[in-house]
């Protein structure tokens, strides 16, 4: 019914049908809300359902409809599908910033109950797990030494690898490099831990050890490092490469000296997100590293803990007091994420100009 | 199925910048009218303010009026939609939709409509624009082949049976040869001949000869420095435009003098 | 990723050094041998599991594939995966199918929809959110949304038990069924496919949508005709790497999940189990023998995120001929 077709009447059709059609006010996606809201409500109040969620249920499907019905009458098919469609994509937002919202809400608020000094200072030592008390100093450091071991292996490898795709690679080898990075990516955390056991302990015989679980995290992370490094990389303009080859420079210097520098800051921002993303990894330490209540600064001999190995132990004890400190731990866990991402901008803000784009 | 373009008092902005200012000018059915000016004086903009495709830009927005016979495309309760259908639009680059193939390219604009229409008169007027847009010869045989595997002119050609299977009133065309080899434009610039019969034609050129061998009145805009906004010097026959020019500027302007 | 166009590719007087300085061939040889490490690592990974799957598989009792119970410690030992298999496939499909219309939904209203005010600070939340770590989305899942969801069960199973899986033998029983999980897992890779898709999104040439909206397209068939399909093969990689970490997510399905080797249709049921899940559960109490029983499930877990992965390639593939790279 839409008013364009009157494009095949004669000129003469009156004007007003061409570019005009009857349009709703401003306020019609509102209005139909409200009432699309009430009449759930209503409905649901009237029927007795007891659940708020069946409510918000009716009144989502009368939205939908309601918007259909409406605009089809009043302003024809094909803006009654566009209104359709756009009430979807907010349908979408709303939908999904529920859980996401509650999520982040339900650990702050629940984190902040037992986290101070003393959880952050102290470890499980003496605790009895269903009574308060005790902190998660020991699993901090097991985080903090697990992720530098990992980083410390994945980088070095990650970036020579993604300076080799980028840098060398011709021929055979780099196509075939470039896809197990590819499915590298899509290695299961618990299948790298699996392996790790396999090789690490069970085959060559070493004991548990924060160093194992680093093993498997360094595994995680080298994909991740490789992508994002060669992403940056091809950022550098070829001329760059080019001017300092034309002055005699060797081309590792040109690498060392003059590609790298370039593109340094969205380097170590893909690392800075590798590192936050192997450090929220549980299975393989899990596997591992086998959890400790007790300090170990040791991370080559013996069990160690870790953030997320903590919450998830506190939460399989399964008593309100342990509960809530997997809260505070998942909170801690998630500031620690949180502050390496921001830092991660921060270089990608601060170095984002100097890379040319 | 032409129509008469009257613009009155037309300024348009970016944001609080403005680009074009207090523009006015009248459009002749079924003839070609070039617009022609140096780089940013805003000659695109206001082509794209003729089927409200400026306020697609993000902080785009316009002031003044521009009459379709006699409907403003800007006054109340107009739906941006239906002007665009009215008023149809190639554009600098081809842009034949990628993932379609070359007879699905021409026909999207039909489907759109939604109304029932049946297959055979879809492939009629599939048929009729592409013969229109001296394309058929070429791709008959290959319709279902996607349209972005054509060359650069068969694309743009494709890309204007694309604007007149909907039939507008009038087709925009914003430089529409300034990526293509001669050989293409040549084609395009008969086409743009043999289009004026039906539409009304206004087309956007870097190109002062192009503008002197398809259009029938040639309007020559120009802004005062960087920073101001463009406005029109003067529209008249294109003949006296390139010969006898009223405004000095037009005139220093076609002579290569500056620009 | 094509690397036709890496800035790699100099002259090739230029190439001549990189052979003869001893810098240069050190550097080479270095950058080089990575490459080949990670190959080595990932041939290890698959000949080391495989090692061990086939040992723990030779002295399994019963049918590894088709049994259900997981008895690595018996003696003699029966364990299968059939019930592992079904709940990680299940519990992914649930997530597959909310997880992926939903992100096209925000990735489509962060990117053509919401006002620009909205849209900035919205993208960076769904990016750090992507970064929250699976184990919070199982403490969440685990102590929140179970009680949360026990309505939605109890409704489902009101309204909807004529279709048979949603009929839940015990309507009292707590909300730990895989139909939960597949909610969780919906929820945790939300923010994934949301982020890759918003991407692509964003990288949908204008002149294509100019194109659609000059001929007079509404917003929404802007999207249907310029967005979509230019950012399909996009949207599948995006999906595919949402379903590659749900299939291989253990903690959030070991907090949720109450597991036991029942394979049952009824999705409301807190029966049933996944690969990552069993593995995580069953560790602590195996012995060395147990141990290889994991690893031979982990291995079928490996080789069923690398067929999702190559499917993803496949389809990633057959659709080049049409895609917008070269308009």
């Amino acid at each position: 019914m839409s008013h364009a077709m009157t494009q095949d009447a004669p000129p003469a059709a009156p004007l007003n049908s061409l570019l005009s059609h009857r349009r709703m006010p401003r306020w019609a996606p509102a209005g139909i809300a409200v009432a699309a809201i009430a009449l759930g409500s209503g409905i649901g109040a009237v029927a007795g359902l007891a659940s708020k969620l069946q409510w918000c249920l009716i009144a989502l499907v009368l939205f939908v409809a309601l918007t259909y019905l409406i605009t089809a009458r009043v302003e024809g098919r094909r803006q009654a599908k566009d209104r359709v469609a756009t009430s979807l994509v907010w349908a979408c937002f709303v939908v999904a910033v529920v859980p996401l919202y509650s999520l982040l809400q339900t650990t702050i608020s629940k984190g902040v109950k037992v986290l101070d000094g003393n959880f952050l200072g102290h470890s499980m030592g003496g605790v009895i797990t269903t009574q308060p008390g005790g902190g998660v100093y020991h699993a901090i450091i097991g985080t903090l030494e697990q992720v530098a071991l990992a980083s410390l292996i994945a980088v070095p490898v990650g970036l020579l690898t993604a300076i080799y795709l980028v840098e060398y690679g011709r021929g055979k080898l780099a196509k075939v490099v470039t896809f197990f990075v590819d499915v590298m990516t899509g290695v299961p955390s618990i299948v790298a831990g699996l392996f790790i056991l396999a090789f690490w302990i069970i085959i060559l015989g070493f004991g548990y050890s924060g160093f194992a679980g680093a093993l498997a995290l360094s595994i995680l992370m080298m994909p991740v490092v490789v992508r994002s490094t060669e992403e940056m990389l091809k950022l550098v303009p070829n001329e760059l490469r080019e001017a300092s080859l034309a002055l005699g420079v060797p081309k590792w210097r040109t690498i060392v000296k003059v590609v790298l520098p370039t593109s340094i800051g969205g380097i170590l921002t893909g690392v800075m997100l590798a590192v936050a993303r192997i450090a929220g990894e549980t299975a393989p330490v899990l596997l591992l590293v086998f959890g400790n209540q007790l300090i170990n600064n040791d991370p080559f001999n013996g069990a160690q803990s870790s953030l997320p190995y903590y919450v998830y132990e506190q939460y399989t004890n399964g008593n309100d007091a342990s509960f809530d400190r997997a809260w505070a731990a998942a909170l801690v866990l998630i500031a620690f994420v949180m502050i390496l991402n921001l830092v991660a901008r921060g270089i990608a803000r601060w170095k984002a100009p100097k890379t040319g784009r | 199925m032409a129509k008469r373009i009257d613009v009155s008092g037309l300024s348009a902005y970016y944001g609080n910048h403005r680009a074009i200012e207090d523009i006015s000018m009248t459009v002749e059915p079924r003839s070609v009218t070039a617009f022609i000016g140096p780089s940013g004086c805003g000659k695109s903009t206001f082509l794209r303010t003729l089927n409200r495709m400026h306020e697609v830009t993000p902080g785009g927005r316009v002031e003044g009026k521009v009459m379709l016979d006699d409907e403003n495309l800007y006054g109340a309760g107009v739906d941006p939609v239906a002007v665009r259908r009215t008023v149809g639009m190639v554009f600098q680059r081809p842009n034949p939709f990628p993932t379609m193939s070359i007879y699905d390219n021409v026909a999207a604009g039909l489907r759109l409509n939604g109304s029932a229409r049946r297959k055979s008169e879809i492939d009629g007027i599939v048929e009729k624009s592409l013969k229109g847009a001296n394309l058929w010869n070429e791709v008959k045989d290959r319709l279902n082949k996607p349209g972005a595997g054509l060359s650069g002119g068969q694309q743009q050609r494709l890309c204007i049976a694309r604007a007149i299977a909907v039939e507008p009133q009038v087709l925009l065309m914003d430089e529409p040869c300034s990526a293509l080899d001669p050989i293409s434009t040549l084609a395009i610039e008969d086409l743009i001949g043999e289009l004026k019969e039906q539409f009304t034609i206004v087309i956007v050129t870097h190109n002062m000869q192009q503008a002197a061998r398809v259009s029938d009145r040639t309007a020559f805009f120009n802004l005062a420095g960087v920073g101001q906004p463009g406005k029109l010097i003067e529209i008249d026959e294109t003949q006296r435009i390139f010969s006898n020019p009223s405004v000095q500027a037009t005139e220093d302007y076609i002579s290569g003098r500056f620009g | 990723m094509d690397i036709v166009n890496s800035p790699g590719e100099h002259p090739p007087n230029s190439r001549q050094p990189a052979v003869t300085r001893l810098g240069d061939r050190v550097f080479l040889g270095m950058s080089r041998g990575s490459g080949i490490l990670l190959l080595v690592i990932m041939a290890a990974i698959a000949v080391f599991l495989t090692v061990r799957a086939i040992h723990a598989i030779s002295l399994d009792h019963s049918d590894f594939f088709t049994t259900f119970e997981w008895n690595a410690n018996l003696q003699p030992p029966s364990f299968g995966i059939a019930v592992l298999a079904y709940g990680t496939v299940v519990s992914s499909l649930i997530a597959m199918i909310i997880a992926v219309p939903v992100s096209v939904g925000i990735a489509l209203f962060i990117s053509h929809y919401a006002p620009r005010k909205l849209a900035t600070p919205l993208a960076y939340l769904v990016d750090l959110l992507a970064a929250v770590p699976s184990i919070v989305y199982g403490l969440w899942g685990g102590l929140y949304l179970v009680p949360h969801l026990q309505g939605l069960n109890l409704w489902l199973n009101e309204y909807l038990s004529w279709t048979g899986i949603f009929h839940k033998s015990d309507p009292s029983s707590a909300a730990r069924s895989l139909f939960t999980v597949g909610i969780l897992l919906a929820i945790m890779i939300v923010p994934i496919i949301t982020n890759v898709s918003r991407e692509v999104f964003r990288q949908v040439p204008k002149a294509h949508e100019e194109a659609a909206l000059a001929l007079g397209a509404t917003r929404w068939e802007v999207v249907r005709m310029s967005v979509l399909p230019f950012a399909r093969s996009g949207i599948i990689s995006a999906s595919m790497l949402g379903l590659g970490r749900a299939l291989g997510e253990t903690m959030a399905v070991a907090t949720v999940l109450s597991a036991s080797p029942v394979l049952s249709a009824r999705l409301l049921d807190p029966v049933g189990g996944t690969f990552a899940q069993n593995i995580a559960a069953k560790f602590a109490e195996a012995d060395n023998f147990g141990r290889d029983a994991l690893i031979a499930s982990g291995l079928v877990l490996f080789v069923i995120t690398l067929l999702v992965n190559g499917a993803a390639r496949l389809i990633i593939a057959r659709r080049k001929e049409y895609s917008g790279a070269n308009a």
